[in-house]
């Protein structure tokens, strides 16, 4: 396969999943028309959920989920040591995700509440760089196939740009979408990292932040927005601990 | 002969999550047989509380990456009975097409690119690319469309955007629906093309008698809603899902297992179609018979012909859906509601079985205490004692450890299993 006259060699990957749905792992086989394509790019070493083959000389691994176990933290020590570029897949492992709402209870009250007096093992949910250093961060909830393909194709083609810098506002104008502010709704949009394509102001529903915090973004400004709107204060905050993509901007706050 | 063997695998593969078999045989005799669930709790139920109803069905989607819809629209529906909200007709017409494109691409991702890697002895679907390209490329235009419904009903394919507390925010666009309505018709060939290949795949001759468990509304084919039914003849309400499930634990599984009338019992596509078979559209029921598939069908390997069978039916209800909302103005979409304290069952079909969120809400709306029983939990005793089952007549057959292995995993991977989704 040739790009430009140079020879583009196929990435070998593995794809790993920790404490998660799985959901982003499914995303690498949506987009079904430019599938067989993408596919062409893509050497699959290691892809439990799909494939029966297993090999251990992957030189780029995707990591989708939170670490809650101490297994997971073996496990994914071991994937680093052997990838070359270790990329956090999708929000849980990026920022700890949804599971992050659970380390709002003590562990043990959890496995209590959930499995009465049997001994299971949790921890509370952190992310994958709290572990392990992570190369490359694809966040999401779940990951923009769209945005997937960009990335691997930078990758083989070694042109690889970084993600959007601007919010999902930035994004939701150009659509045209009416702002849910003027609805009366808190929008995490003016805070949040672009590249999903405002879906989610797209069909009405304010945007929970899943991809973080932009680069570019006022984050004292956001809360004044919410203020002089006169919404909800409650309403904000759960919104911006939903996917903990905003710890580092909360602790003053709470 | 007197065989000894282990069979040890460990984190399956072709399935959603990790779950490990082990089937011992000593002096060709099975000694064990055990299906352990090994994923990593999530505590979703504890992460509730405290989640305003408005986010909740937003939480819960994300228990599953496959079936994020059905789990949407199960909090959505409990909390909607909970506070009594009435979504509005269209909205519920949207909401069943978008089941539809979940469970037509959920299916569509086991049958061909899960289950048939077995059928042809091949380790996944990414040879068979190269052998029967036009097999799964009649895979991927099915699982296309029912992702591209479920993109145009909820703004997405997977962690639904637009469904929402009485109804929905955002209704498709009309050219969606027309186009949608156009790649029904065109990829009806894709259909065909996909059951002709499942009719030369021999799926294993094994049966053992169990206790099917699906939702019943005696009008339509079930996805949202109804009364709780088994082939054994029990019938209860919604709201009385425990009865139904009767959780329990074992030492061995993060999942729990679960039992009705006998020591284990099946819900999925089999389970629905050996409740309300006669529900079927007409295609459909043509070509489950076609299939030799009649209820009540004891072999679990079957459950593959029988999602089968459901593509077909989908295809039939959801061009009815798409002409009823393209003569709709889509107007009233989503009913106005005041939170209020309640509490009750939200039961839908998820693409692997009945699937079922209680939610109690305090005056606020707020969730105070939640419950989700997944269709997996609710297969795993069943998959668990399959396993003895059919190890124990693979050795008696005088089967070799890896033909044993083999049969073991095509079994386990019949039932589609949603093992994270099973520990959430």
């Amino acid at each position: 396969m040739n790009h430009l006259g140079f020879k583009i060699e196929k990435m070998k990957i593995g794809s790993f999943d920790f404490t998660c749905c799985e959901g982003c792992q499914l995303q690498l086989a949506n987009k079904e028309s430019t599938l067989p394509a993408f596919l062409g790019l893509l050497d699959i070493r290691n892809f439990r959920e799909i494939s029966s083959e297993r090999h251990d000389d992957y030189d780029i691994a995707l990591v989708e989920g939170s670490i809650t176990r101490s297994d997971e933290i073996e496990r994914l020590k071991a994937i680093r040591a052997q990838a070359q570029v270790l990329v956090a897949f999708g929000t849980c492992a990026c920022f700890g995700g949804v599971n992050s709402l659970k380390n709002k209870i003590p562990a043990d009250e959890a496995v209590r509440g959930v499995y009465g007096d049997k001994a299971v093992e949790t921890m509370p949910s952190t992310k994958i760089s709290d572990i392990v250093t992570v190369d490359f961060m694809i966040p999401g909830c779940p990951v923009s196939k769209a945005e997937v393909e960009r990335v691997v194709i930078g990758i083989v083609t070694r042109s690889l740009n970084n993600l959007p810098k601007y919010p999902v506002c930035v994004d939701c104008k150009q659509k045209l979408n009416t702002c849910l502010f003027d609805l009366g709704e808190v929008c995490l949009g003016p805070v949040t990292k672009a590249g999903c394509d405002a879906v989610c102001p797209s069909g009405k529903t304010a945007c929970l932040g899943c991809r973080g915090p932009a680069d570019d973004m006022n984050f004292p400004s956001f809360l004044q927005l919410v203020r002089e709107k006169g919404l909800s204060h409650e309403e904000m905050m759960e919104k911006l601990t939903f996917y903990n993509g905003f710890a580092d901007y909360l602790d003053h706050e709470r | 002969m007197n065989v000894d063997f282990n069979i040890d695998i460990h984190h399956l593969t072709r399935v959603e999550g990790h779950g490990n078999i082990h089937i011992s045989v000593k002096d060709g005799k099975l000694a064990e047989a055990r299906w352990e669930v090994i994923e990593t709790p999530r505590f979703f139920e504890m992460m509730l509380r405290g989640v305003s109803a408005e986010r909740a069905s937003f939480l819960t989607s994300r228990i599953c990456g496959i079936c994020s819809i059905s789990h949407s629209l199960a909090s959505i529906r409990a909390l909607e009975r909970a506070m009594e909200i009435e979504p509005p007709e269209a909205a519920k017409a949207i909401r069943l097409l978008a089941m539809h494109g979940e469970t037509l691409q959920s299916h569509a991702l086991h049958l061909f690119f899960l289950a048939a890697p077995d059928f042809l002895d091949m380790p996944s679907a990414v040879p068979i690319l190269h052998s029967h390209p036009e097999i799964v490329k009649a895979g991927l235009l099915l699982k296309e469309l029912g992702n591209e419904m479920s993109i145009a009903t909820t703004g997405r394919a997977t962690h639904p955007v637009s469904l929402v507390l009485g109804g929905v925010s955002k209704a498709p666009e009309k050219q969606q629906l027309k186009q949608l309505k156009e790649m029904l018709m065109k990829r009806r060939t894709a259909l065909d093309k996909a059951t002709a290949f499942f009719r030369t795949l021999s799926i294993p001759d094994f049966v053992r008698e169990t206790e099917f468990i699906s939702l019943r509304n005696g009008k339509d084919y079930p996805f949202i809603g109804g009364d709780l039914v088994s082939t054994d003849g029990v019938v209860r309400d919604e709201n009385d899902y425990l009865l139904m499930t009767n959780e329990y634990l074992t030492d061995f599984s993060t999942s729990k297992f679960t039992r009705v009338s006998r020591q284990s019992s099946a819900a999925g596509a089999l389970a629905r179609f050996n409740n309300n078979s006669r529900l079927l559209g007409h295609r459909a029921h043509e070509i489950a018979a076609s299939f030799g598939l009649e209820p009540i069908c004891h072999n679990p390997f079957m459950n593959n012909i029988a999602q089968l069978v459901e593509c077909h039916h989908i295809f039939e209800n959801a061009e009815i859906l798409i002409e009823n909302l393209l003569d709709d103005d889509l107007k009233n979409l989503r009913n106005a509601y005041k939170p209020k304290a309640g509490e009750a069952t939200g039961a839908v079909e998820a693409p692997r079985g009945v699937l079922y969120h209680h939610m109690e809400t305090d005056d606020d709306g707020k969730v105070v205490k939640a419950d989700c029983i997944i269709p997996t939990t609710q297969n795993n005793a069943n998959i668990h004692y399959d396993l003895h089952a059919l190890a124990s007549e693979a050795v008696k057959a005088g089967k070799t450890d890896r033909e044993t292995e083999k049969l073991c995993e095509m079994l386990v991977r019949s039932y589609d299993p949603c093992i994270s989704c099973s520990v959430h």
